[in-house]
């Protein structure tokens, strides 16, 4: 067993449907929790629409998969964060998205919600100590 | 007859929107489809620019991409109209042409 573990950080800045990066994301985020690495989402510019709940799109004919975002903590995620800026320039509040549980098989460890709002001072922080950034 | 624009881009990534408007004649038609929807909603960095473009442009959102991205019709500027894909075909019938902002 190796015990490198990367800081991987997925950084999302587009609004789902419109184009297929939202998707992909959550693919690799998915495809990636088969691996021992500590997983943490930012979602920034129009990338905060990915959160919004209520999504429904069965009027345009595509897969509705907003509601995989709220499983993110059984595939090693440990912790989302939103930028607050970016939820303000949309009028968007902490209110308007999915609130995502996260909870340690081993420790029974539970944190009801990681989604967590962070100024660009944290942001930077967080991307500072990243090993590895995908950028979708 | 007047032209119907459709903007697809979300004003936040694209300057399609603020082109559009730019160019839009008085009486005209637009139509804000897939992430074009994003600038129809209340109290967003857009809404001054939109806001603005109804005193002399009528707007509307395709009710299915706005439900698709999670909002209700509660959420949009007053002034705006909601249309189904059936409305849209009438708004592009009543218009001399459709001009579509990519």
């Amino acid at each position: 067993m190796s015990e490198i573990v990367k800081k991987f950080l997925y950084l999302n800045r587009k609004a789902p449907y419109g184009t297929i990066y939202a998707w992909e994301s959550l693919e690799v985020v998915l495809i990636g929790a088969a691996f021992d690495q500590v997983v943490s989402l930012m979602f920034m510019d129009d990338g905060v629409y990915q959160l919004v709940k209520g999504q429904d799109p069965s009027g345009i004919g595509m897969k509705n998969f907003s509601p995989t975002y709220r499983t993110l903590g059984d595939y090693e995620v440990k912790n989302v964060y939103v930028d607050h800026d970016s939820l303000a320039a949309r009028g968007l509040s902490a209110d308007d998205l999915v609130r995502i549980a996260w909870e340690d098989v081993d420790t029974e460890e539970e944190v009801e919600n990681i989604v967590t709002v962070i100024d660009r001072a944290r942001g930077c922080e967080l991307m500072a100590e990243a090993d590895v950034v995908f950028s979708f | 007859m007047s032209i119907l624009h459709t903007v697809n881009k979300s004003p936040f990534e694209r300057t399609s929107l603020d082109s559009c408007l730019k160019f839009a004649a008085p009486g005209a038609a637009v139509l804000l489809i897939e992430d074009g929807v994003y600038a129809a909603l209340c109290d967003t960095s857009a809404a001054a620019l939109v806001k603005d473009a109804l005193k002399t442009v009528k707007i509307y959102v395709l009710g299915p991409d706005l439900k698709a991205r999670g909002f209700a019709e509660g959420r949009l500027i007053p002034g705006i109209g909601v249309v189904d894909y059936v409305g849209f075909v009438d708004l592009a019938a009543a218009s001399a042409k459709v001009q579509a902002w990519l």
